[in-house]
């Protein structure tokens, strides 16, 4: 995923002058073309994530789109003042390209591992917060990004992510997709888990619940719409989000539904208020918080019918 | 060594910018201190040394001026509204609600170009502006004004090794040393010295000057770029509060928020005699 991010900012780049590529301190040769072809518009900034924030701003104030990729927790931990002050309140077009989203870097431990970023970017006016779900549609966010006028926070997964998007779909900043459907339950969710999702409603499938799949690539803005017409007919709303359950998917799904008087019980699948205390694998993390996909669907059956879940279970 | 204390008298025009600051603080409040200590490096800038259109701000070709220290808003806004940005009876609703001019340097006032106010910003956006200028083969420089106070940030440090890293002789990095933060004296909140060998050592070529002193200050940039190659940086020597003789050295003055029509007539009765 992150491959495709930074091969669509080189196509980008080779298109239109204005589009900018900045690094903190990546990895060796990572875009070498970018630089061999194009050296006066790639950047390579070293360990300074706040100062490239606050270059970044002053670029794009010229009219440049620079894409910054580091570290997400680097991002909106480190840099927060700088995205909220130099991009956000001057509502420039600075792409945040945010590598490991989520449990990505469990081995590398609770410093690396970005669980709170979307409730912090989605916090900020003018920020709009993207997390795609597999390679080809991270694509489609950073081509879509080019002629975005905003600030733009963009969540990487770890890479090698089962495709489930498809271009037929369609793409469009702000448009939820619904990636399947059913009448017993809603499950709305977002970046890699909308995959995990799939698989989990296959499961409910051939325990007789038929579930919707509503993917939701744009957190910020959010769907309102599509969210709230899938929502008012369900049993049960289900967000799923690699991500802490304070101030994510699930609360701004909650935030929807309360504003319009939606009242259908919601089951929030999020990580607990906690640092992850363990290492691994991002795998083996989603797993001791409940989050792979036969977790998803044995909660769910809990949630629908406390008997269907033990069923289940046993 | 305080460049300031040599004590070059304030002329007609510097005392008439003071007196804008003055206006601006019908609202009870204000940075005072701060703002006084900048006054003749805005002026200078922007009577001798910018290439600025005030009735076109947006104008692509012109020099940026940021103002980092944003809280000392009042100092910019009374230079920018006496070169016609926006009319000078703006000033007398500073703070107020509806007001164009708040407490803190806002980019949406016509000549602000960036909006500041938490300290460490500016540099890191003067970087990237000068980097901008570059690539846009444009010969517009970027001066951008911190604070003493401010070089506390590790921002500004990030930002002078990005500088240096890109040889940005198109940026100056000016520091109005008035040698009081909020709290105190710089040399027992957070000592500074040696300021002009620690921007040296990050690869900036370095003036120090009398920052009231608009003869030096003219003279100061008009040796701008002080070295093919380099940033540059400006240590402004100067003296809080100065031209009001009860504020001058006093860190009460950083931020007054008690302002009355009282002290309004102290502070213009101060600025004649001073």
């Amino acid at each position: 995923m992150r491959q495709s991010a930074l091969n669509a900012v080189y196509d980008l780049a080779k298109r239109d002058p204005r589009v900018l590529f900045i690094g903190s301190d990546l990895g060796a040769g990572v875009l070498e073309k970018f630089k061999a072809e194009m050296p006066d518009r790639y950047f390579m900034e070293g360990v300074s994530e706040a100062a490239i924030i606050g270059m970044s701003a002053g670029l794009a104030m010229d009219g440049f789109i620079p894409y910054f990729n580091t570290i997400a927790t680097f991002i909106t931990r480190r840099g927060f003042e700088q995205v909220a002050v130099d991009l956000c309140l001057h509502d420039l077009p600075v792409r945040l390209l945010a590598s490991g989203g989520g449990a990505v870097y469990a081995p590398l431990g609770p410093t690396h591992m970005a669980l709170e970023d979307i409730a912090a970017m989605r916090s900020l006016p003018n920020m709009t917060v993207f997390a795609p779900v597999d390679a080809p549609e991270m694509t489609r966010v950073i081509e879509a990004t080019l002629s975005w006028p905003h600030p733009a926070y963009i969540r990487f997964a770890k890479g090698g992510d089962p495709v489930v998007s498809s271009p037929e779909s369609g793409f469009a900043i702000g448009r939820a997709i619904v990636m399947r459907k059913g009448a017993d339950a809603l499950m709305i969710s977002t970046g890699v888990m909308t995959s995990r999702a799939l698989i989990a409603a296959e499961t409910l499938g051939a325990s007789g619940v038929q579930a919707s799949v509503l993917h939701v690539h744009t957190i910020k803005p959010l769907d309102v719409e599509s969210i709230c017409t899938a929502a008012a007919p369900s049993s049960l709303v289900v967000t799923i989000e690699e991500h802490s359950r304070i101030g994510g998917l699930g609360s701004a799904v909650a935030d929807a539904l309360a504003d319009a008087g939606i009242v259908t019980p919601q089951l929030r699948l999020a990580f607990p208020d906690e640092f992850v205390n363990t290492y691994g694998s991002q795998d083996s993390v989603l797993q001791s918080v409940g989050l792979q996909p036969p977790q998803i669907a044995q909660r769910i059956l809990r949630a629908l019918s406390p008997r269907q879940g033990e069923v289940a279970i046993s | 060594m305080n460049l300031a204390e040599t004590g070059v008298p304030l002329d007609s025009r510097s005392k008439h910018l003071r007196s804008l600051v003055i206006d601006g603080l019908s609202a009870g409040r204000g940075h005072v201190g701060s703002s006084l200590s900048l006054i003749e490096i805005i002026r200078v800038l922007y009577d001798d040394v910018l290439n600025v259109r005030p009735a076109e701000p947006e104008w692509p070709d012109r020099d940026r001026f940021i103002l980092s220290k944003g809280h000392g808003c009042l100092g910019l806004y009374a230079v920018l509204a006496d070169h016609g940005f926006f009319p000078v009876a703006e000033l007398k609703t500073f703070c107020k609600p509806g007001a164009l001019l708040g407490g803190h340097a806002d980019a949406h006032i016509p000549g602000v170009e960036a909006s500041t106010g938490a300290l460490g910003h500016g540099l890191p956006i003067g970087v990237g502006a000068a980097l901008a200028a570059r690539l846009r083969k444009r010969e517009s420089r970027v001066f951008v004004v911190m604070g003493d106070g401010e070089v506390n940030e590790g921002s500004v440090w990030e930002a002078a090794l990005h500088a240096s890293k890109h040889m940005l002789d198109n940026l100056i990095a000016i520091v109005d040393y008035n040698k009081l933060q909020s709290y105190g004296r710089i040399e027992d909140v957070l000592p500074l010295e040696p300021l002009a060998d620690k921007w040296r050592a990050f690869g900036f070529a370095v003036r120090e000057v009398d920052g009231h002193d608009v003869n030096a200050l003219g003279e100061t940039f008009a040796a701008l770029p002080f070295e093919k190659g380099k940033p540059n940086a400006v240590i402004a020597h100067t003296l809080k509060g100065r031209g009001i003789s009860f504020a001058e050295l006093d860190a009460t003055w950083h931020h007054k928020s008690t302002v009355d029509a009282v002290m309004i007539e102290r502070l213009r009765a101060a600025l004649e005699q001073g």
